[in-house]
């Protein structure tokens, strides 16, 4: 099985870039390569130029957070940044300074194994943080924390990509993203789908209609349609007009002497949007189908994102 | 000498210079790790403590058989084969140590973070290798000596001493064969890519290694060259000496050298299991 096929995108400097797809569509296994960790079959993936295999003192160029839990459960956060520092040449003060940036001096010196998800994932973006490296790459960064804990790995993600960092994010949740993300890498089954700004994303991507709510909604639709709008009822009984606009309804109305008690402009929320674009490449549907079930190992290695 | 191949020179001198200092931040980052879990202090401390109690126990039981024992097994006596007995339970702690040391990479999942931050695998894995061969080494010449002077408190009249004939090299034998054994193991986990599988071979291997397998009749053929038999002749562990049942097909130091070539096999199998797989 192919995880990821011609996959080509740049990720640029001083803004959020959310890399989005639905689970098994092969953001984890992205990233992985973008490490080094996987081996692309043909292909290859450049940091400033350079594949990552052959950076020296790579955590002062990329930092990474993949699977936060990979971490060695009996030993502590501070002696886990500790190591991880040592192998780039960090100094041991910079951990300190990590654990305070994601909150965790109080429990530096607790085992992982005692640490809540929340607490593991805060870890991995100290890590992540470690060589204050100018370009970050981290999987899922909001899996198991709690409304505070997205609410601060938001500003955190926004106020890093400010000061001039790469920042990528992945994420199978769309509306997390919009609220964090400037730019978006969407992809499924391994195939890039929209490479764009969010705004953007989201004006091509979401069909916008126009809610009209009339205590005479037969003759408003015949206005309407004789007008050359297409209207279609919705299920409470009001009107929805298509590539309208509110402005245009509301004149059309008062020059009909009808009396409306709504206008409103609906769009389709974000996550719909995404479901429409990459409804189609839904790998892992509720009825799993054997061809992809047979490439065992591979599927596994595209698993990470289905966390 | 033409400015280029000056130049050439001095940026390969550079890159050496660089090299080096990686595999120190590497072995360093590593010994870090060893020393921030648990596991480590009690594998090493129970090697330390397996083969210096036993050793003092089974000096102490010689000791006091030796007078049932016939005139000839009196005279073809070895108290290094007492001395050294109990290095083959002793050992078993530190070869877990050096499983664990590569095995929990994977068990855990720390193996993508570790090459994440070193991404060139021959320096996360020299790194490695080095520290657990460090650590190997500092335990068994500590392990070596506290079993050699239990065991020789144990065997009281009967005892042997350091400037004996044989005595030096069975020692210097003995640090050897516990440091390699160990940097086996890390090399057989680096293989296999996890803990249990590792254990499952070696450790019974390595146990039965302890009850003669290296002189079971027909099978001695081939199973006095696994790694551990291999050292059996320089810790005068074979069996006395000079009786045909127990020699082996080989000199104490060819021994060493045929152990060596395991350690390499084992090690360079790993690395290539390394490099090829996806972490």
């Amino acid at each position: 099985m192919t995880a990821v096929d011609d996959l080509s995108f740049t990720v640029g400097p001083g803004h959020v870039t959310g890399f989005l797809g639905p689970n098994g569509a092969g953001k984890s296994t992205t990233m992985r390569m973008m490490l080094g960790l996987d081996h692309p079959t043909a292909g290859r993936v450049l940091i400033d130029g350079e594949p990552y295999r052959s950076l020296s003192e790579p955590l002062r160029r990329v930092g990474a957070m993949l699977e936060a839990s990979a971490v060695h459960g009996g030993r502590s956060a501070y002696n886990h940044l500790l190591w991880l520092a040592r192998t780039n040449r960090i100094p041991g003060t910079r951990v300190r300074e990590v654990l305070e940036t994601v909150g965790l001096e109080d429990v530096a010196g607790k085992h992982v194994r005692s640490f809540s998800l929340g607490m593991t994932q805060r870890l991995g973006i100290a890590a992540a943080l470690l060589g204050d490296p100018p370009v970050l790459l981290l999987d899922e960064p909001v899996n198991g924390l709690d409304p505070e804990g997205v609410l601060w790995i938001r500003n955190l993600l926004k106020g890093l990509a400010a000061e001039g960092r790469v920042v990528f994010v992945s994420s199978h949740l769309m509306s997390e993203m919009a609220l964090t993300a400037e730019r978006l890498v969407v992809i499924g089954r391994g195939r890039l789908l929209a490479d764009t700004t969010v705004r953007r994303f989201v004006e091509d991507n979401s069909r916008s209609h126009v809610r009209i709510r009339t205590p005479e909604p037969e003759r408003m639709r015949d206005v309407l349609t004789a007008a050359g709008i297409r209207v279609e009822q919705a299920v409470d009984g009001a009107l929805e007009a298509h590539e309208t606009e509110a402005a245009r309804l509301g004149e059309l109305a008062a020059a009909n002497g009808l009396t409306v008690h709504e206008v409103s402009t609906q769009r389709a929320s974000l996550e719909e949007a995404f479901m429409r674009l990459t409804g189609g490449d839904v790998e892992y549907r509720a009825r799993g189908d054997a061809e992809h079930l047979a490439g065992g190992h591979v599927e596994h290695r595209a698993g990470g994102g289905r966390r | 000498m033409n400015v280029a191949s000056a130049s050439a020179s001095a940026r390969s001198r550079q890159q050496a210079a660089g090299h080096i200092t990686a595999l120190r931040a590497v072995a360093a980052a590593e010994w870090t790790k060893i020393w921030t879990v648990r596991s480590t202090l009690l594998t090493l401390l129970l090697t330390l403590a397996l083969g210096a109690g036993l050793g003092y126990l089974v000096g102490a039981g010689v000791a006091g058989g030796f007078t049932h024992m016939t005139p000839q097994q009196q005279e073809t006596f070895d108290p290094l084969f007492a001395t050294f007995y109990s290095l083959t339970l002793g050992q078993l702690p530190l070869v877990v140590f050096g499983v664990l040391l590569v095995g929990t990479e994977y068990t855990s999942g720390t193996i993508k973070v570790s090459l994440a931050a070193v991404p060139r695998r021959g320096l996360f894995y020299g790194g490695k290798a080095l520290a657990g061969l460090l650590t190997a080494l500092c335990t068994s010449v500590v392990t070596v000596a506290a079993t050699f002077f239990a065991a020789q408190a144990g065997l009281g009249p009967y005892a042997t001493s350091l400037g004996a004939e044989g005595v030096p090299q069975a020692v210097v034998g003995a640090c050897l064969y516990l440091t390699l054994i160990c940097v086996f193991a890390m090399g057989v986990a680096a293989m296999l890519r996890g803990s249990t599988g590792p254990l499952a071979i070696l450790l019974p291997l390595l146990f039965l290694g302890s009850q003669g397998l290296g002189n079971v009749p027909g099978l001695k053929k081939v199973t006095q060259y696994l790694p551990d038999q291999v050292a059996a002749v320089i810790m005068h562990l074979a069996g006395p000496p000079g009786d045909p049942r127990f020699s082996r097909d080989f000199d104490a130091w060819t021994g060493m050298g045929i152990l060596g070539l395991w350690v390499v096999l084992a090690l360079a199998g790993g690395y290539l299991v390394l490099r090829r797989r996806d972490a």
